[in-house]
């Protein structure tokens, strides 16, 4: 139960504020919550913080601050929940949440916000019901239309409309207007992997997680009911055993409570009757147990010479995704010791890119084919170069400074897990409409990609 | 009240719980469980209000517990953490006479839990590490399988790595103990200073239990020579010293060298510390003190200046050859030459001890070189889940127990003002905070009221006044133990209210008589009466003209005297 809402852009200024209650402070709380924000000590955790008997809880999305405070001693995971379905939902009715967007929509955001809000108490914030109430328009910057193929190849029939959604499709407003029925039989469904790797120093792997979430954002009219097919040899657990071979393991799963799971257990097809805008279908876990093997390793060598402070890496990156998958837009980030005076490089391809910046190494790959191994000689000075006292001929030991490779990547194509989505269907559907376009797209990408070296 | 799906649910569970005899009531108790607790038409947002509704409702018969729980049982799997917390609060707070089934609750809800750690939206991680932190009081053992979801990602923002760690800390056991050691000397030369010195300060308690191995990484990090990492090592070997007597060896043979590395105050601290209290183990003990004696006139902290006198002191009774020299030039500086008062008070005492003699120097100086019962203390036992189990899914666990205590006494202080009887606008004794304010505030404007200062009302006067006029208005004030008249005389003076008379401190019954008079010559004659064994000031007050507009002003500016003294005390 809330007192106020504010959203702050990136630099404190405010763009929307809403008092529910009246009982706290007028619009200066946003400047206070900024400034106390930004003169915060370094452990203090910003999520909440407390000023004049009031809490101030936020998220932050997209580079917006979006802030509600409270004077009573509420539940922080409902508070941080209830914060991101308005995130959500504001993306929905205004295509996407970003600074533009909302200053554009202003009236739009507040007529939602007194909606879902009453005195602080959530009412609803299914779109569903909200649909019925919201009056307003979004605007949004340029009509979207599928005939924009600009960014689309045009070799060959594949990459004709029909198999390729241009990437800015999903981001147009979901409820439009009322009265534009033509655009409305689309829907995307997104299986999205985030990997979080750990590899130690000696190459052996110390940690691998992997969260995953089956995404839907549907512009089809609520009351469709589709079912969504996963593999059949997906296991949840331990201890279950599916098919023949070693199958698709999963340590946890968690559904919306939307979706029915009647025909789960047989044939793991999900049935559900998705409101219209966006909605988590499922999240999955996996730990440790990763069946296919990690898509980069790295093999480092360093070498560095105490006298004259010359640091030579050789990084060597290996690609172990099968030979017809690829990643994009890699980038392997290497914190240098302090001092880095000069770097000279040579690189194993003309279309990578390397550079110093804020005392680390950026190593841009735009495309890395499966099977593929690629490498990087790197070589500076560092007057003053420190490192750990010899210990014997470990003249290989990394300097101090030489931070863990962190690996950002995308895998398009391709889930760590396994799980792939069979069919999406649409079993039945109001306007009659059977046959919309589905897009189901699977893609990987890193989270937290660590190589010590 | 939020939208919970249907006008009879909200009505029954209004009823029911604004009811005090709900209890003797069976069939409102059905009504209640069952159209309330049939909540799956609700959404997330109405579950999680009526599971916190529900945490008043106490059932009365095991019975109908179980009942409850196992209606309850599907919302510790929902999608939302929101709700699972909620229902797991609400089984802890209602099981609180069944540990066991406590016990399951919190492990059935590990895998949620664990998967909110982490979510990524950071904010939702970190209030799940603080909750895990919470948990992990009681069930130290409940989450030590899964310690690799606690180790930091290079990307990670500050706040929550630092809960990381302490999750590490606190989870350590003897199957990963050896993994948690090898992460945390991974961070402990990370590029982030503060993180790195978090990381050893967590190997340092880590280290009360599993000694040897920490001392050996502590060593190896010493080797680094590396000044942040040096001063932080040093303070976490002098705590480890102090109560785990066992490591002393081993600390002193990692000492010498590391005092070339050290700059800051707190550092040099703990290192002259050591020195002297176990300096006849380290052989340069006297010549790393002597090259800190040489430099004490460019030494700017005072707190390292008195610790080095102490030091010496300590180091001079068991190797007294290689330090009279240098002792007796400290001490010569430190009374003739020193400007901090406190550094030469100490050096002066310690001259002065050293002339009375080397035994009563001995009895005072040698003092015992460790406690280990200090770990026993400091080791907090397995607090039953029912200590904190009010605070689950609460603000307090994200705050921290230090920082939500004092908001708590803030808040409470607050409170405390606006339960007096308002008679007056009460606006202002909102701001009433006892631990900031020591002096009374202003009085503030209230309309048209402007006392008069510098009054003089000869005391026959008022008596005369006094008992011809009625009481115009009578009031209690909550009131604990003595009144310092004193304190109140000049509190009432700063609002322009003279004393006429008090009673001395202690009598019994106390009075007081004030006056004042605002600028139309309105005058305002004050009783107050404390009875004995009463906690309770009772005022009376009288106005020589009768204008009921004023009288509020004026009794809001007495309580608000009042009420600070009042809260002083208290």
């Amino acid at each position: 139960m809330i007192s106020q809402f504010f959203i702050l852009s990136s630099k404190g200024d405010p763009l929307i504020y809403k008092d529910f209650r009246g009982d706290s402070g007028g619009r200066d709380v946003a400047e206070l919550f900024y400034r106390k924000l930004t003169g915060l000590p370094g452990d203090e955790s910003p999520v909440v913080m407390h000023h004049d008997d009031r809490h101030f809880i936020h998220i932050r999305h997209s580079g917006l601050y979006l802030v509600a405070t409270t004077s009573e001693n509420v539940s922080p995971f409902s508070l941080l929940e209830l914060l991101s379905r308005l995130a959500t939902l504001l993306g929905d009715y205004c295509g996407s949440l970003n600074e533009e967007t909302i200053s554009r929509n202003v009236a739009l955001v507040y007529e939602l916000l007194d909606e879902v809000l009453d005195y602080g108490y959530v009412q609803t914030t299914s779109t569903e019901i909200l649909r019925n109430f919201i009056q307003t328009e979004a605007v949004v910057s340029k009509p979207f239309s599928l005939f924009d193929l600009s960014s689309v190849g045009l070799f060959g029939a594949e990459t004709q409309q029909n198999k390729v959604a241009p990437s800015s499709a999903a981001s147009r407003p979901v409820l439009s207007s009322r009265s534009d029925q033509t655009q409305k039989n689309e829907v995307f469904l997104d299986v999205v992997e985030r990997l979080s790797v750990l590899i130690a120093s000696n190459g052996s792997l110390l940690k691998v997680d992997v969260q995953g979430e089956i995404r839907l954002k549907s512009f089809l009219p609520s009351g469709s009911e589709m079912r969504i097919g996963l593999t059949e040899e997906f296991c949840v657990g331990k201890s279950e055993l599916r098919g023949y071979g070693p199958g698709i393991r999963v340590d946890e799963v968690s559904f919306h409570s939307s979706v029915n799971l009647d025909e789960f257990e047989s044939h793991r097809i999900l049935r559900l009757q998705p409101p219209q805008g966006e909605l988590t279908v499922m999240r999955y876990q996996l730990s440790d147990d990763l069946s296919s093997p990690l898509p980069f390793r790295l093999f480092p060598s360093v070498q560095w010479d105490r006298g004259s402070g010359r640091l030579q890496i050789y990084l060597k990156l290996r690609c172990d995704l099968p030979p017809k998958s690829q990643a994009l837009n890699i980038r392997l980030h290497l914190p240098l010791p302090r001092g880095v005076v000069s770097l000279s490089q040579e690189l194993s391809s003309p279309d990578q890119k390397a550079e110093l910046g804020e005392g680390a190494l950026h190593w841009d790959l735009p495309r890395v084919q499966g099977g593929s191994q690629l490498s990087g000689l790197f070589q500076m000075d560092v007057p003053g170069l420190q490192g750990p006292p010899n210990h014997g001929p470990s003249a290989s030991a990394a300097p101090l400074g030489l931070g863990p490779a962190s690996l950002s990547f995308e895998l398009p194509r391709h889930t760590c897990s396994g799980l792939q989505v069979r069919f999406l269907r649409v079993s039945f559907s109001p306007s009659g409409n059977a046959n919309p376009h589905k897009w189901v797209r699977h893609l990987s990408h890193s989270d937290a990609y660590v190589i010590r070296i | 009240m939020p939208y919970l799906g249907s006008e009879d649910a909200v009505k029954e569970l209004k009823k029911a719980l604004c009811n005090p005899h709900i209890q003797a009531d069976r069939l409102r108790y059905r009504n209640v469980i069952q159209r309330v607790i049939r909540m799956s038409k609700l959404d997330q947002w109405g579950q999680a209000e009526v599971l916190n509704f529900l945490l008043r409702y106490q059932p009365r018969s095991e019975e109908e517990l179980f009942d409850i729980l196992n209606l309850l049982d599907s919302y510790l799997k929902s999608s939302s953490t929101g709700v699972v917390m909620g229902a797991t609060k609400l089984f802890l707070i209602l099981a609180k006479k069944f540990p066991h089934v406590q016990i399951d609750v919190l492990v059935r809800i590990k895998g949620p839990l664990l998967a909110a750690c982490s979510s990524d939206s950071r904010e939702l991680s970190f209030a799940a590490l603080c909750q895990v932190r919470q948990i992990l009081h009681s069930l130290p053992g409940h989450f030590s399988n899964h310690y690799k979801k606690f180790f930091c990602s290079y990307s990670e923002p500050h706040y929550i790595k630092l809960q990381k760690v302490e999750v590490l800390c606190e989870l350590v056991n003897d199957e990963n103990v050896q993994q948690v050691l090898e992460e945390l000397r991974g961070y402990c030369t990370d590029v982030s200073a503060d993180f790195a010195q978090a990381a050893i300060f967590a190997i340092g308690s880590i280290a009360k239990t599993y000694t040897d191995q920490c001392v050996q990484i502590l060593t190896e990090l010493l080797g680094l020579r590396q000044e942040h990492i040096t001063t932080v090592v040093v303070q976490t070997f002098r705590d480890l010293v102090w109560l785990c007597p066992q490591c002393t060896e081993a600390v002193c043979q990692a000492l010498p060298g590391c005092e070339e590395n050290i700059q800051d105050s707190e550092g040099k601290q703990a290192l002259i510390w050591l020195l002297g209290v176990h300096g006849e183990k380290i052989p340069n003990a006297p010549y790393v003190l002597e090259d800190f004696v040489e430099n004490v006139k460019s030494e700017t902290f005072p707190a390292v200046k008195m610790e080095l006198l102490t030091a010496l002191m300590r180091l001079f009774l068991s190797r007294p050859a290689e330090c009279q020299d240098m002792l007796g030039r400290l001490l010569y500086y430190c009374i003739e030459e020193e400007k901090d008062m406190a550094v030469r008070d100490r050096g002066l005492f310690y001259y002065r001890l050293l002339l009375v003699g080397i035994d009563e120097v001995k009895q005072i100086l040698c003092s015992p070189k460790s406690d280990p019962s200090l770990r026993l203390l400091e080791d907090q036992a397995e607090r039953p889940v029912n200590s904190w189990a009010l605070d689950f899914n609460t603000l307090a666990p994200v705050y921290g127990k230090a920082h939500w205590a004092v908001i708590s006494k803030c808040q409470k202080a607050e409170r405390h003002d606006s339960e007096l009887p308002t008679n007056a606008s009460f606006a202002i004794s909102g701001h009433l905070v006892p631990e900031e304010n020591k002096k009374v505030q202003e009085p503030p404007e209230s309309e048209a009221l402007m006392l008069v200062p510098n009054l003089q009302l000869s005391a026959e006067y008022f008596e005369k006044t006094w008992l011809s006029l009625k009481v115009a208005h009578q009031q209690v004030f909550p009131w604990q133990g003595e009144v310092q008249p004193d304190t109140l005389q000049m509190a009432l003076k700063v609002v322009n209210i003279q004393t006429i008379a008090m009673s001395r401190p202690g009598a019994q019954p106390w009075k007081a008589y004030l006056s004042a008079q605002d600028d139309t010559g309105c005058q305002f004659l004050t009783e107050l009466l404390l009875e004995p064994e009463n906690s309770e000031m009772q005022i009376s007050v009288k106005q020589s003209e009768a204008r009921t507009e004023t009288l509020p002003g004026f009794i809001s500016v007495l309580e608000t005297v009042i009420g600070t003294i009042g809260d002083i005390k208290s």
